[in-house]
């Protein structure tokens, strides 16, 4: 087989880029993925169904915002991913991972996390089915997300501050690869994103890929056809491609219902990235002010995969931004580099100040506080020219956000921002 | 095959393989550095190129690879630095993939390769591109007569290793323990038995990982390694001399002594011992 035949490529992108202690374990994963996953290996795939149902209260809805709807002059819904146990898609991944290291007798669980929200439901599928867990976070997202650091520490996970570079998601994947370099032997590394070495990107994909199964069954009841587009946003991509992949006809998972499989191609697909302050890069400085590598970054090697990267002409990787911790990464799904390169998928992004806007439009207009991250995809309506009908994939909910949002609406006077001045001392 | 530089460094009794990081603090010291090492006994210089995310990298060089892209180091100037180096041994350029990539006008390995083939290196060492990903590389080194250094870990299965033993030319690197880089008091435990499983590999056999003193050369050439990987052990003497703004000449001494000691060790003829 040549080499660029191997599983786990989409088209260029993708492959197995990891330290050779470790290549025994992804082959390892790969075997178990094909077995447990793909061919639903001691109804491993009827068990994970059944506990994101019970444990985790799939389905979420998918609930018609009328006051957005009646804005924008066409019909808008949001995919309810916030409504799920713990507050955010997240849980579909997590969940099936740490089902699956039981399935392959793994002992113990390291994790990264950026906003705090996959290492909230790692620690919570790690309680539920009895695993000791560890998870990595830099140190500037520990601060900025503390409810959840709390949270997973009531679940009796041990989290770790990461302290170098700028304290982000980058920083603590670095970190988690270097434990499971050190524990390979009965440890499994969840990994929060469709990133990383194959098979995580597909496997990730294929564990998210309920909510688009849903948006398709609940669409054809709801609408009786299905939308006009699918809006998410993509830090690393796992609710994007969660919500977009029943569309484009990759969705895997064993036991999808009739006629949630086939792409649908005239879905637009809208991936709505970080534009942080600004959309350029200052390769001197190392830094850019915006985490939108599908539409500004260039084609590299990170974190075990081919992929669409921020980075120098050298070939560093350059410390991103975002005011929200979870689109915070230099890198991206190489499914989703592919399914942009093929033109299927759209990269749009919106800055820091929208995504603020939105989250206060949201919290005031149809009573639901979205996470900074999902705030970006409800953000992007203010865009949208299309007739409709939408959806909107919510990823997560905001509570873990609040700090943060207090602290930036004021410094930066966002439109429609309550303020708290006036219960200070 | 012809025997390569590399290969040719194994030769004559146990060798020493020496890692710094180029550009730590600053590409003057690291030519100062490099010349002591080879002073000391070193064999080869395993010269390391900075990468934002050395992932198989613990806490030591990780500080030293951020000392030196803060200093400014870029593969341009590490190609430099390798051309000025007054050292008659064979120096290996270890570096992630993503910088090797994306060297020159096009992507892909070919322009750095012939790029470092023209400044006097001798191969690569790429912790996070194992044999599964090596194809464009690989063939790269062969139209250069550049090695490519593959690691064989504890986790190695044997069909791996087949693979590996297809496309390695120069070195096999041994990598002694499970986890990342970092000099430890002990040889491990998994040492012997991942040489044993090399015994038959017709290729010389170098282990690193956690190599910090003679006495542990000593214990791991006994084992039946060919050669013995230092790094961390020097790096932790660098920073010490950053730490304390040392002259780099003194940092210079410490590394050669270093540097003997290890080869002493390396070279102590130590009869093997009876094995399972
Ligand atoms: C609510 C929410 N949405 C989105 C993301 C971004 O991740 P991904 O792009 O993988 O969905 C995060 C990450 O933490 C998140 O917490």
């Amino acid at each position: 087989m040549s080499e660029s035949d191997r599983p786990g490529k989409f088209g260029d992108y993708g492959g197995q880029y990891v330290p050779e202690v470790l290549m025994p374990a992804v082959e390892e994963l790969v075997d178990a993925y094909e077995r447990y996953v793909l061919d639903n290996e001691d109804g491993f795939v009827d068990d994970f169904r059944s506990r994101i149902r019970e444990f985790g209260g799939r389905p979420t809805p998918l609930s018609h915002a009328d006051n957005l709807s009646e804005r924008y002059g066409f019909d808008v819904y949001l995919k309810r991913e916030d409504l799920l146990h713990g507050g955010a898609h997240k849980l579909n991944n997590a969940l099936g991972q740490v089902l699956l290291a039981k399935y392959m007798g793994k002992e113990r669980i390291v994790a990264e996390t950026g906003a705090g929200q996959h290492g909230t439901a790692t620690a919570m599928a790690c309680a539920y089915l009895d695993m000791p867990c560890e998870i990595y976070m830099g140190r500037t997202d520990v601060n900025r997300q503390r409810p959840n650091v709390f949270r997973m520490r009531l679940h009796d996970a041990e989290v770790n501050p990461v302290d170098v570079g700028s304290g982000t998601l980058k920083e603590a994947i670095n970190e988690t690869m270097r434990d499971w370099a050190t524990n390979v032997e009965d440890t499994h590394y969840v990994i929060g994103s469709v990133v990383g070495p194959h098979p995580f990107p597909a496997m990730v994909r294929d564990f998210q890929s309920v909510i688009s199964e849903e948006v398709r069954e609940q669409s054809r009841e709801r609408l009786g056809e299905l939308p006009e587009a699918v809006i998410a946003c993509a830090g690393g991509g796992s609710n994007t491609m969660g919500a977009f992949s029943a569309f484009v006809g990759s969705a895997a998972l064993a036991g999808a219902p009739e006629g949630t499989q086939d792409a649908a191609p005239d879905v637009d697909l809208l991936a709505v990235e970080a534009g942080g302050s600004s959309l350029g890069v200052d390769a001197d400085e190392g830094y850019a002010p915006n985490s939108a590598s599908l539409s500004t970054g260039t084609e590299g090697v990170l974190h075990g995969a081919r992929t669409k990267l921020l980075q120098t002409g050298d070939g560093q990787i350059v410390e991103s931004h975002s005011v929200s911790a979870g689109l915070d990464y230099a890198g991206v799904g190489p499914e989703l580099a592919h399914l942009v390169d093929e033109g299927r998928v759209e990269p749009v992004n919106v800055d820091d100040d929208a995504a603020l806007e939105a989250f206060h439009r949201l919290s005031r207009e149809e009573g639901i506080i979205p996470a900074l991250e999902s705030s970006h995809a409800v953000a992007y309506l203010e865009q949208y020219d299309g007739d409709g009908p939408v959806v909107v994939n919510l990823s997560g909910r905001g509570d873990k956000d609040l700090d943060t949002v207090v602290e930036e609406s004021t410094a930066r006077d966002i439109d429609g921002a309550p303020t708290m001045e006036v219960f200070e001392e | 095959m012809s025997r390569s530089d590399l290969a040719d460094a194994f030769t004559d009794d146990s060798a020493l393989i020496s890692y710094v990081a180029a550009g730590d603090p600053s590409a003057d010291a690291t030519r100062e550095y490099v010349e002591a090492l080879v002073e000391g006994g070193s064999d080869v210089i395993e010269l390391g190129l900075p990468f934002s995310e050395p992932v198989a990298e613990g806490t030591t060089i990780q500080n030293a690879i951020k000392r030196a892209l803060d200093a400014g180091m870029t593969p341009d100037a590490y190609l430099d630095l390798v051309r000025s180096l007054d050292v008659d041994v064979p120096v290996v350029c270890m570096t992630y993939y993503n910088l090797i990539y994306q060297y020159g006008t096009e992507s892909g390995p070919e322009e750095f390769v012939e790029a470092a083939a023209d400044a006097g290196i001798s191969g690569f060492v790429v912790p996070d591109l194992p044999v599964d990903e090596s194809g464009p590389l690989y063939e790269a080194c062969r139209e250069h007569g550049l090695d490519l250094v593959f690691i064989v870990a504890p986790t190695t299965t044997e069909e791996r290793l087949d693979r590996m033993l297809d496309r390695t030319t120069g070195f096999v690197y041994v990598q002694g323990r499970l986890g990342t880089t970092g000099a430890r008091d002990e040889m491990s435990d998994d040492t012997p038995a991942a040489l044993d499983r090399l015994r038959d590999a017709d290729v010389p056999k170098a282990v690193g990982f956690g190599i910090s003193s003679g006495e542990q050369a000593r214990e791991v050439v006994a084992s039946g390694a060919d050669g013995v990987i230092v790094g961390s052990a020097y790096v932790d003497l660098i920073a010490e001399g950053v730490e304390n703004d040392d002259p780099t000449d003194a940092v210079a001494e410490r590394l050669r002594d270093l540097a003997a000691e290890l080869k002493a060790g390396a070279t102590a003829s130590v009869p093997e011992p009876e094995r399972k």
